[in-house]
């Protein structure tokens, strides 16, 4: 048995409010590639972020053992100067400095006040055939693809001296062909003795270069599979692992179903990348929801499912928009603007609820009335009454614990945040709301209290979209599912047909054609 | 536990009122220097305070929407002050009527405004920048107007509304009207003399003691109202800190209007100041598009998915700054009996400095009329004491520049605990 470079014992970490990771072990042995799997929010990342001493020694439980030693990270500085190199998920690049620039940013060559850039651009260059990129490290990153960004974040990682090298999602921006380059990288470099770690999604990926996969679930090791059987590990083996619980009372059953006609319909509808036009985000998706029903969308992370509700709504987000919408089978008149979307009683919660959806520097009061202002106000004046009334009517009916509605958002925990999200937005009065991820990282008590309120307005006769990364959500709370797959809607199952491996494996024969 | 929670509260409360505290500290210091006792609360004083700080007062206000829409800041007004101020100038030395002359002054501050806020809300040109050429444009402006050369002001009548001459005072309609006061208010009235002061009893102005009292009057009832609607709804706010409060402030209404009375009465100025200042708080609290503001600087995309309008939200900030310059152009034209082409330099620090000392935060979303109002009374404070102590003028800006320093370090310090 070759020498175990790396193992991570016990480790415990809270946040505020949330158990993230709960007694994690892990092993990785020298030289081999450790594929770490699990839905989101299941804490791969903050496993992660714990071993680069993102999170400092002393803010979680449990011993770092590298090589032999107990670790006591305070900052990546610390870890990489040990040879842990992590690249993370959305690229780190300064679009407007030369690749050579990048790579040694923060890790100049020479002396800090007298940069050798001669030696700089000498060794990038070196580094940057490592990876096989022809390019020269005098160019601008802007200049290049992001298959070939993703290439310069590992040079630069070697350029660090990376003994173990941690991927976050490394292929989560990259096309097929671009992926298949990446990954085969990956087997060379293990051909020469480097340790890595892979975070994907992707589990055709997993099976092709991992040599053991290590699945975790809600803040959990699972299990640790070997991959080196005489058959690759099947995706069923590894999906059972990552989603294997059993799905009993942990969604509240639906009362009063009554499905009525077709409320809001999407045509051939396709939007493009903001930044890269080029680029479809949605491609020619058609879908229906009708009135009272629970139509869940489910996809992987991007996939494109945040985006298509996004461009649903308003078109806030995207450029170069096709396709037609319809409510109550009337044609809508496209514009930017979100205004109009709330004008046609359609809602948008946010999957991001800090960053897109609450104004945390203000009251639950305010938030809640915000998307709704001229139903509490005459002639633009605020009635502070009325207000106060309509976010203790909310606060009550969607049980917010709070000692008062006056109390600043940014104060509450995830799972109250997200209860005055879904309180503003339906004090806006829709008739159709779209859900993104509306149970993202909080914790079991508050997703059922959600899942409650979910039913009731599907009872009271909304229209709910339920876009997801949660399978089992999708197929508790759904009367319709619709899967989604690199842009597209790949296929369409009523609840009663829908089994978690038969959406998987919807997913994973896309993918394959693709 | 519960000893815990007392220290907690106690902090909060140093939090929530560091500046009023701090604003009590540093006018007690003036107060009580040796050699130059009480000369800081001199009603000559006061009212002085106010007039040379009523351009604070209101680009102050229009900088506060500014800031917080995300910490964005307004260059251009002291130009645009000087701007303004030169076209009334002018078109009043021309003999135009008066009041022609304010509204156009007024109009060509909003179309600045609204002009460099279309760059800043909809080609979303950084507000620093765009203001910091309409600074310089406009300063260029106002020498090309003035020709590099003072104009006065002859008109009696604006220097009476806008002014701080002898004449610029609400006159004493009361004692007017009833001679038979005059009798009160003698040196031989020993009660009432020693309660005035020998020096200001024959003078005494009752109308401005008056306009303090309805004032405070008006507020007590408001808060009563306040207070009472809020028991019913039964939120829960300490009733007992905003009895103290409402009792500070309505002592120091009667104070300062007391004062007053004892100079020369109740200053025009101080009508447009609370004019605007009053404006301003009701839009702020309890308006949709006060509450736009506060929205857009605390989380922009949110704002925007909630189906504000939030580049009309800018607009609104930008343009409204360019009114209120246009205002505080006629005030300093009017204290100044006329226009020089340096007139306004600096004022945009003196502005900034006063909403960010009255804990607005430099990254937006949070700030009230009231902080800003304290920010600004602190500066100007700190400004007169300073030259009653006799402090050398160069260091003058040291200590200005200190409390700014300390003031934002407290706003950063406190927000960076709640994480």
């Amino acid at each position: 048995m070759a020498k175990i470079l790396l193992e991570m014992k016990n480790i415990t970490k809270t946040f505020p409010g949330v158990k993230a990771l709960d007694n994690v072990n892990l092993q990785v042995e020298e030289g081999e590639i450790h594929a770490l799997v699990g839905e989101n929010g299941a804490g791969k990342s903050t496993l992660m972020n714990v071993l680069s001493g993102i999170y400092p020694y002393g803010t979680y439980e449990g011993d770092i053992i590298y090589n032999g030693q107990v670790c006591k990270f305070n900052n990546i500085k610390d870890s990489e100067r040990l040879g842990i190199v992590i690249i993370h998920q959305e690229l780190a690049l300064v679009p407007e400095m030369t690749i050579g620039e990048n790579m040694y940013l923060g890790n100049e060559c020479g002396h800090k006040f007298a940069i050798n850039w001669n030696k700089t651009y000498s060794e990038a260059d070196k580094y940057l055939k490592m990876v096989g990129l022809e390019e020269s490290s005098k160019i601008q990153v802007k200049t290049i693809g992001t298959g070939k960004q993703q290439l310069v974040e590992i040079a630069k990682a070697l350029a660090k001296k990376a003994k173990l090298l941690i991927l976050d999602e490394p292929t989560s921006s990259l096309n097929e062909e671009d992926s298949r380059a990446l990954l085969d990288l990956m087997l060379s470099f293990k051909k020469q003795g480097m340790t890595m770690i892979i975070i994907t999604h992707k589990l055709n990926e997993v099976s092709y270069v991992a040599d053991k996969i290590t699945v975790i679930r809600d803040g959990t090791t699972i299990e640790t599979i070997d991959n080196h059987g005489k058959e690759p590990v099947s995706e069923e083996r590894i999906i059972k692992g990552m989603v294997g619980r059993e799905i009993t009372n942990r969604f509240p059953k639906r009362e009063n179903v009554k499905i009525g006609p077709i409320r809001m319909e999407v045509d051939h509808w396709t939007v493009h990348h903001p930044l890269y036009p080029e680029r479809k985000v949605v491609d020619d998706v058609s879908l229906n929801v009708r009135q009272g029903e629970v139509v869940g969308i489910y996809g992987l992370m991007g996939a494109g499912r945040t985006e298509l509700a996004m461009s649903i709504f308003g078109q806030s987000y995207g450029v170069n928009f096709s396709g037609e919408l319809k409510i109550d089978g009337k044609p809508i008149k496209l514009r930017k603007s979100e205004s109009d979307a709330i004008r046609h009683k359609i809602a948008y919660v946010t999957e991001d609820r800090k960053g897109n959806g609450l104004v945390l520097s203000q009251s639950i009061k305010v938030n809640t009335s915000l998307a709704n202002l001229d139903a509490i106000s005459k002639n633009t004046v605020i009635d502070g009454d009325k207000e106060y009334a309509v976010a203790e009517e909310y606060r009550d009916k969607l049980k917010i614990k709070t000692p008062s509605v006056e109390q600043l958002v940014g104060n509450l925990s995830g799972g109250n945040q997200q209860k005055v999200l879904l309180a503003k937005w339906m004090f806006a009065e829709p008739d159709i709301l779209l859900l993104d991820e509306p149970t993202r990282g909080i914790d079991v008590g508050a997703k059922y209290e959600i899942y409650c309120i979910i039913n009731d307005l599907a009872a009271a006769g909304k229209c709910v979209v339920l876009i997801s990364s949660e399978l089992p959500e999708v197929l508790g709370m759904s009367d319709r599912i619709y899967i989604m797959n690199e842009a597209k809607i790949i296929g369409e199952m009523k609840a009663e047909d829908a089994t978690q491996e038969n959406i998987m494996a919807a997913i994973l024969r896309s993918g394959r054609g693709a | 536990m519960n000893e815990k929670a007392k220290n907690f509260k106690a902090g909060e409360f140093f939090q929530k009122y560091t500046m009023i505290i701090a604003l009590v500290v540093v006018t007690a210091v003036f107060a009580l220097w040796p050699g130059k006792r009480g000369q800081i609360l001199q009603p000559s004083m006061i009212t002085s305070l106010i007039a040379e700080n009523a351009y604070v007062f209101v680009l102050a206000t229009g900088m506060l929407m500014c800031i917080l829409t995300g910490g964005n800041i307004d260059l251009s007004v002291g130009s645009v002050v000087c701007f303004t101020a030169a076209i009334g100038c002018v078109m009043m030395a021309s003999g135009i009527n008066m009041w022609l002359a304010v509204l156009a002054m007024l109009a060509i501050g909003l179309a600045i405004g609204a002009f460099q806020g279309f760059w800043i809300a909809k080609v979303r040109v950084p507000a620093f920048i765009a203001t910091l050429a309409g600074m310089y444009a406009f300063r260029g402006f106002s020498n090309v107007v003035l020709n590099g050369y003072r104009v006065d002001i002859a008109n009696e009548r604006f220097l009476q509304m806008f002014g701080n001459g002898k004449s610029s005072y609400v006159p004493d309609v009361i004692r007017q009207n009833m001679p038979s006061l005059d009798s009160v208010f003698t040196k031989d009235n020993a009660g009432l003399a020693k309660l005035i002061g020998e020096n200001f009893i024959t003078k005494f102005n009752v109308t401005c003691m008056c306009i303090g009292l309805v004032a405070t009057i008006v507020f007590i009832i408001l808060k009563v109202h306040k207070i009472l609607s809020q028991k019913k709804l039964g939120i829960a706010q300490s009733i007992p800190g905003q009895v103290i409060s409402t009792v500070v402030i309505s002592v120091l209404v009667l104070w300062v209007s007391f004062k007053l009375a004892c100079y020369r009465g109740f200053p025009m100025v101080l009508i447009w100041i609370a004019l605007i200042l009053g404006i301003y708080a009701y839009i702020t609290t309890k308006t949709a598009i006060g509450r736009h503001l506060y929205a857009v600087g605390g989380n922009e995309k949110a704002t925007a998915l909630s189906g504000v309008k939030t580049r009309n939200v800018f607009w609104f900030a930008y343009a409204n700054i360019g009114l209120l310059a246009g205002l505080a152009g006629i005030l300093t034209a009017g204290r100044a009996k006329g226009i020089d082409p340096v007139y306004g330099e600096g004022y945009e620090m003196d502005a900034i400095a006063s909403c960010f000392i009255g804990g607005a935060s430099a990254y937006g979303g949070t700030g009230k009329v009231s902080g800003m109002i304290i920010g600004a009374i602190l500066m100007g404070v700190i400004n007169k004491g300073m030259i009653i102590v006799g402090v050398d003028a160069n260091y003058q800006k040291v200590v200005k520049g200190i409390v700014l320093l300390i003031a934002v370090m407290f706003d950063v310090l406190s927000k960076r605990q709640k994480r």
